[in-house]
């Protein structure tokens, strides 16, 4: 027996559904909207007037190759930001698992990283590498290498994978260590008697039974290395050198923003829409069904 | 196949002994029921000769090889788990290939033992299957094959049927005994279940905080319990106690008489070693129970006879009677005198 509440007139419910309604028109429905009719339209310098152009701005993109340079950056970028701290944050769930005393103590410093704000990390990160003043950049020139991250592009990437997937450990580790917890441990100890050691248990059964987490993880962080490492990317090498660490969201921002080009820049936005959109999509119709045993 | 020895084993969890000393000698392919309450340290005791435990003291011996250190996969044992522990993403022939995949087993032997496994389990029909598309009754049995398919030294049961409906726990209780005597492999069986341990045992181990209270052939422990808790915990309904110096007669240094249900006899009021009255009766078909107030004090006697006999009414006032052999005397620490 379900009980439901329900309403006798409509204002009662519109107004208790307004606040959210409201929000999401202002700051999603409003926004998304001029940005498809932006991307149609190419402003004059001044932002004056608006020529009309159709697909025009969507076309030069295809064309554009920095903007295709900018796909390949954001999936290189993205793949290295979630295996990095997907394979971090399973390791560290592996080993707080079998930790007995004070696991609890670990836990909560472990999930500290995650409360710290993606622009912050990025100036924390930064510090450490500073080509000049950085600790890690210090004792790397100790040792003989010469650390500028300013000039050479793999190592800004490296950075930026670095400081991105760090705050992110924390909310990997705490799906896996939740999906480490639910599997039986006698099924861990009927595979040990079988004769499966750790590592040939882990390959054969519990990374397995972890597949529904790694999966789910796999699209958020995915989505996450897509679209809200901004803030990292922006403090530390600000897409630089030479484009290197442009990923499609701080191309928008720094086309649209520095470059003024508006319509390119909503263009760009359109497609990141259809981008996530599409990674929704993946993420509800085969988290329920694909992965499943 | 092999013989299992404990030797004096005690395990603590930090400052808490849970087994204070227990030994065992175990025959090859005997078949060895370890019985107790909830908490007496029986599992516990299973899971060290699984090497799921550590031993705090003692020694575990295989085959005449000491395996205290020995990891689990090393100890060439199987066990079926309580919850039967399958592996839920494999399908029944997987779960029961495991074992041998591990070990490198030769594929055409592999098909072949877990074909014979399943035929033997009647899981023909169910191979392809994943365990969460069979019955509790069915998961069971994958659960023995897997164990069944190593052809291993040693069977480890931890609680298999208590999972299982009554009806299936007695046929299955059948099937595990025909296996093992079949297979003639050595096997280790915890329950807390006394019929399961009265059916299927050569010898039981009656496990009583964290002692081993008594080791026997069923009907020997039985007959003839050496502790005051094995008389009361083997035998249904349990063996009736009453305060030895009630007793006509009692053995000198007996402080408690204990005597089994069966062997008590009604006789009309006035009449045998005490007198009491009847509270109530339970009609079972084939046996009555009858169930007394002693006029002694607050004891309570349970009298199982014959279904064909006539019902006491309740209130009614009885003698009891019972031979002597069949007084059980106990001394103040439980002991038989």
């Amino acid at each position: 027996m379900e009980k439901r509440v329900t309403f006798k007139g409509w204002l009662l419910p519109m107004c208790l559904l307004m606040p959210q309604i409201i929000i999401t028109a202002v700051f999603f429905f409003y926004p998304a909207g001029q940005a498809i009719y932006q991307s149609l339209f190419i402003p004059d310098p001044f932002g004056l007037s608006m020529k009309w152009v159709g697909l025009g701005n969507f076309e030069y993109l295809l064309g554009d190759s920095y903007y295709r340079a900018s796909f390949v950056t954001t999936a290189v970028f993205s793949i290295l930001v979630t295996v990095t701290s997907m394979g971090f944050a399973l390791y560290l769930a592996v080993l707080a698992d079998r930790l007995i005393k004070g696991s609890g103590v670990y836990r909560t410093l472990l999930i500290w990283p995650y409360a710290v704000a993606p622009a912050v990390a990025g100036v924390l990160w930064l510090f450490m590498f500073n080509t000049r003043v950085g600790v890690v950049s210090w004792y790397l020139g100790l040792l003989g290498y010469d650390w500028n991250h300013v000039l050479n592009e793999a190592e800004a990437m490296g950075l930026v994978v670095v400081a991105s997937s760090w705050g992110r450990v924390s909310y990997n580790f705490l799906f896996f260590l939740a999906g480490l917890q639910a599997i039986p441990k006698s099924v861990i100890e009927a595979a040990a008697i079988d004769g499966a050691r750790f590592w040939t248990r882990f390959r054969t059964i519990v990374f397995p039974l972890l597949s529904p987490t790694t999966f789910f993880l796999l699209v958020v962080n995915i989505v996450y290395a897509f679209f809200e490492t901004f803030g990292v990317i922006h403090t530390i090498t600000a897409g630089g050198p030479q484009q290197a660490t442009t990923i499609l969201v701080y191309k928008v921002f720094s086309d649209g923003f520095v470059s003024q080009d508006l319509g390119s820049s909503a263009a760009q936005s359109v497609i990141l829409l259809v981008i996530v959109g599409a990674l929704t999509i993946v993420q509800f119709k085969f988290i329920e069904r694909r992965v499943h045993y | 196949m092999a013989t299992i020895k404990l030797d004096n084993i005690k395990k603590s969890f930090g400052k808490t002994d849970v087994i204070h000393g227990v030994d065992i000698d175990i025959a090859d392919g005997e078949f060895i029921v370890i019985v107790g309450p909830s908490g007496c340290g029986k599992s516990t005791l299973l899971r060290m000769v699984a090497g799921l435990e550590t031993v705090t003291s003692g020694e575990i011996t295989i085959d005449g090889a000491q395996v205290n250190g020995v990891e689990p996969m090393d100890r060439d044992i199987a066990m079926v788990f309580q919850n039967y522990a399958l592996y839920p993403h494999m399908s029944v022939e997987e779960n029961m290939a495991y074992g041998l995949k591990i070990a490198k087993t030769p594929k055409a032997e592999i098909t072949e033992r877990v074909a014979e496994a399943a035929r033997m389990l009647q899981l023909e029909p169910y191979l392809k299957r994943k365990p969460r598309e069979l019955s509790g009754g069915q998961r069971q049995r994958v659960a023995m094959g897997r164990a069944i398919v190593r052809k291993p030294k040693v069977f480890l049961f931890d609680e298999p049927l208590s999972n299982l409906d009554a009806k299936l726990r007695v046929q299955m209780r059948l099937e595990i005994k025909e296996l093992q005597s079949r297979l003639g492999i050595t096997a280790l069986y915890v329950t807390h279940d006394q019929v399961e341990a009265m059916t299927l045992a050569d010898r039981m181990v009656v496990m009583n905080g964290g002692v081993a209270d008594q080791i026997g052939a069923p009907l020997e422990v039985y007959s003839n319990p050496q502790t005051e808790f094995v008389a009361g915990f083997i035998g249904s309904p349990a063996t009736n106690f009453i305060d030895a110096a009630l007793v006509p007669d009692a053995p000198k240094g007996a402080s408690k008489i204990g005597i089994r249900p069966e062997h008590i006899t009604l006789l009309p009021s006035g009449q045998g070693k005490l007198s009491g009255n009847v509270v109530f009766t339970e009609a079972l078909g084939a046996e009555t129970l009858v169930h007394l107030r002693m006029n002694s004090g607050t004891e309570t006697f349970t009298v199982r006879q014959d279904g064909a006999m006539d019902l006491p009414v309740a209130g009614d006032p009885v003698g009891v009677d019972w031979g002597a052999d069949d007084e059980m005397a106990f001394n103040d620490k439980g002991r038989r005198v």
